[in-house]
């Protein structure tokens, strides 16, 4: 029997964005309050997964074509990358950075290379749990 | 009065009718006599109850600490928009799957669309074996 889903789903075109923002806020957060790229990335999972729940699996494989897999790939290379590059400034593995610039828009930031490595964190988890969700979801 | 005496009433008149909302929750989830009703109590006011609640939190943190908390502002928009949805979920999959409303229900239109639907395309079991 084919059930009417409206409600469910303009509340979830609506609600899928407060999550998704909040998630971001929840990442770029991390270094000061409570949050990072772990939780923001489950945020981001959770926000997938009512879209999942709301609509098909391949509508919403449409509207986010990405390969997830590759997404963690992505993920892991960032990661590896920003632990791997303070060797080519003479100190050791993991080193991190920082530096306060003056942006255009945001004025006076303390941007650190932490950021990035979290950036790797949030990419391997979205992509870790959409990817387990997708294929125990799905058929093939 | 003093303007943190007005604070304070606020703030307590809030969190109080908040617990209050959330404990008529728990004694209509108890005495109603099925899950229609009882979802009625759950999603109705413990809604307004937890809204209440972070309401006073809100107003606690924004007046006597100067905490102007945008987060509880979204989860009372947040909470505001699924938790009904959430009880319109719960109690018509309740319905589709069969639970019966109580005794004392004089209309049930609903039953007339769930029969038409499943005439139209029957419900696609799987095969037992």
């Amino acid at each position: 029997m084919k059930t009417n889903d409206v409600i469910l789903q303009t509340t979830t075109k609506l609600v899928f964005f407060i999550i998704f923002l909040f998630s971001i806020h929840i990442f770029f957060a991390g270094h000061y309050t409570p949050g990072g790229g772990f939780v923001g990335g489950l945020l981001t999972t959770g926000a997938i997964v009512l879209l999942l729940l709301a609509f098909d699996l391949k509508t919403v494989q449409k509207a986010l074509p990405f390969n997830f897999t590759i997404v963690t790939g992505i993920g892991l290379l960032l990661a590896l990358g920003t632990a791997a590059g303070s060797i080519f400034f003479n100190v050791p593995f993991f080193t991190h950075a920082f530096d306060d610039f003056t942006l255009p828009l945001f004025g006076t930031t303390s941007l650190h290379t932490a950021m990035i490595f979290d950036a790797g964190v949030y990419l391997v988890v979205v992509g870790a749990a959409v990817t387990m969700i997708q294929t125990i979801g799905g058929d093939a | 009065m003093s303007v943190i005496v007005l604070a304070n009433i606020l703030i307590v008149l809030t969190i109080v009718v908040g617990i209050v909302f959330t404990i008529v929750t728990v004694i209509g989830v108890i005495r109603l006599p099925d899950v229609y009703t009882r979802a009625h109590a759950a999603s109705k006011s413990a809604t307004l109850g937890v809204l209440s609640i972070l309401l006073g939190v809100f107003f606690h943190f924004w007046l006597k600490e100067g905490h102007f908390s945008i987060q509880l502002l979204l989860a009372i928009a947040f909470l505001f928009i699924t938790s009904p949805i959430g009880g319109h979920l719960m109690s018509r999959a309740a319905y589709i799957s069969g639970v019966k409303p109580t005794k004392l229900t004089v209309g049930d239109d609903f039953a007339e669309v769930i029969k038409q639907a499943k005439l139209k395309n029957p419900p696609t079991h799987q095969k037992e074996d």
